[in-house]
């Protein structure tokens, strides 16, 4: 238990890189001298542009600054204002996009270096993820087992849209090296761009479309992950997915076990129900809450997810998902919320009891 | 419950189902490598006949890729939605403890028990030198 029954574990904060200058000093000689003298500049994610609204609620934006940089906004504006007692710094930038996948995991590595420098030393309430690029899994692998030995890296982050489905066994070194680690997986929202993420059949023409396309990104990523087998061959794996949603889940969690039934010979690895599987092994951030904020509904979506296990607090800070002071929808029941505030992510995240 | 002779026991060879209608109630026996098995010809799900279905082995695997099939025969595919069954118990394969076919006890009779009694045939005539399939229900 945390030291305070009324705090809460924050799964989904953003720590923004400020640019390469500030990673290079985290690089290897030969990565500096290049990022130096090809002169390579910003490497943020096309998934969420600092100037976007979604990507910075509009009370927490300071003129001429990247949303996220600022571990004084940070404090003042989430870890104080929301009571945390840990949350889990998420950083999104683009070693996991690069097309070179030596300079992408090379960005990852600098990444983590200057998270745990510049963030998780200066302030004891936070936590982080390692992340790593897709692109060469081998080296992700090798990441992790570096990060791995600092207890305050508590899982390992991947976004969600990739070069391949993530299922693939081209991916299994990463989910290797988490589970020998005791590791969750997060998937975050957010692609390489690789393909459409209208879900294959042709580009958006909108913001808009893209960012609520995500839902099927994720949901295909879940498919892949359950029927490919990674569940079977990582039994001690869990998977989070952030920033995903929640109200699709039910009906995905339905259809996919009905199919299943039938189908089930395709992937005899498959010894559970993916019902079973996804409410044991599948975690889900809560913001953005994207349903009907009506008690009675939030009450039915639960229900209908088969668990209370399966929800954790998060605020998606600095982005803008909710207004206030609050990132627990109201509609939640009281008896949920210190679940999902405490419990579910101490249960999700086995090293923030190492650390408490 | 009570015994119906419901047809000759070599009408359904090995590996072979048929179909019988015992007081109102489509029954679909198997027989499997000599072992007779009689079902509720109507599948949990949504009623499709289990007897046109494609008789099957079971697919497992411990890891992803390596399958092994076995029980070969012993397992009836539904028609409509592919949902397998275990002929000798009449359990699905997914979720045998909440979804299951009806099964009924079938036993071979010979011929000359049959005409002495205390069973009889209800439509054809039995003879004492053939095998006959009975089935409590």
């Amino acid at each position: 238990m945390l030291h305070n029954p009324t705090s809460v574990i924050d799964c989904d904060i953003h720590p923004a890189v400020p640019g390469n200058d500030a990673l290079i000093p985290y690089m290897d000689e030969y990565w500096q001298d290049q990022f130096i003298s090809r002169a390579i500049g910003e490497m943020d994610l096309a998934s969420y542009p600092p100037s976007v609204p979604l990507s910075c609620r509009p009370d927490w934006r300071q003129d001429g600054e990247k949303p996220g940089v600022s571990l004084d906004r940070c404090r003042e504006q989430a870890l104080d204002k929301f009571n945390c007692e840990i949350a889990i710094c998420n950083p999104l930038y683009g070693g996991q996009v690069a097309a070179s996948g030596l300079m992408g995991a090379e960005v990852c590595t600098a990444t983590n270096k200057w998270l745990a420098r510049e963030w998780l030393d200066a302030e004891p309430r936070l936590r982080g993820s390692i992340v790593v690029g897709s692109q060469l899994p081998d080296r992700a692998a090798e990441e992790i087992h570096r990060c791995a030995s600092d207890k305050r890296f508590v899982q390992v982050l991947l976004l969600a849209g990739n070069e391949m489905l993530l299922g693939r066994s081209h991916y299994w070194p990463i989910y290797e090296a988490a589970q020998k680690h005791g590791l969750p997986v997060g998937i975050h929202a957010g692609t390489m761009y690789r393909y459409p993420t209208s879900g294959g059949m042709g580009w958006p023409s909108t913001y808009l479309q893209d960012y609520a396309s995500g839902t099927h990104i994720f949901a295909a990523q879940l498919q892949s992950l359950i029927m490919e087998g990674v569940f079977a061959k990582f039994p001690g794996l869990t998977f989070v997915m952030i920033e995903a949603g929640i109200s699709w889940v039910p009906s995905f969690i339905w259809k996919s076990k009905k199919d299943w039934h039938g189908t089930r010979g395709e992937v005899p690895w498959v010894k559970r129900s993916p019902a079973v599987e996804i409410r044991d092994r599948v975690r889900f951030t809560i913001q953005p809450f994207d349903t009907s904020k009506d008690p009675v509904h939030v009450e039915k979506l639960i229900e209908h997810l088969g668990s209370e296990d399966m929800l954790l607090f998060s605020s998606d800070y600095p982005h803008w998902q909710f207004d206030g002071d609050d990132p627990m929808p109201p509609g939640f029941p009281a008896r949920l919320r210190h679940k999902i505030a405490q419990e579910n992510p101490l249960r999700t995240y086995p090293r923030l009891m190492e650390t408490v | 419950m009570a015994k119906h002779v419901v047809g000759k026991a070599e009408d359904v060879g090995p590996g072979m189902r048929k179909v019988f209608e015992v007081r109102g109630r489509p029954i679909v026996v198997f027989n499997v490598g000599g072992d007779y098995f009689a079902l509720l010809n109507r599948c949990p799900h949504q009623s499709a006949e289990l007897s046109m279905g494609l008789i099957s082995g079971i697919a497992t695997a411990d890891e992803p890729g390596h399958v092994q099939c076995s029980r070969r025969g012993e397992f009836i595919r539904c028609p409509w939605h592919g949902w397998e069954f275990d002929i000798r118990t009449g359990q699905s394969w997914c979720d045998p403890g909440r979804i299951s076919v009806k099964q009924y006890p079938v036993s071979i009779a010979a011929g000359a028990e049959l005409v002495e009694g205390p069973y009889k045939a209800e439509t054809f005539p039995v003879s004492v030198e053939d095998s006959y399939l009975v089935v409590d229900l």
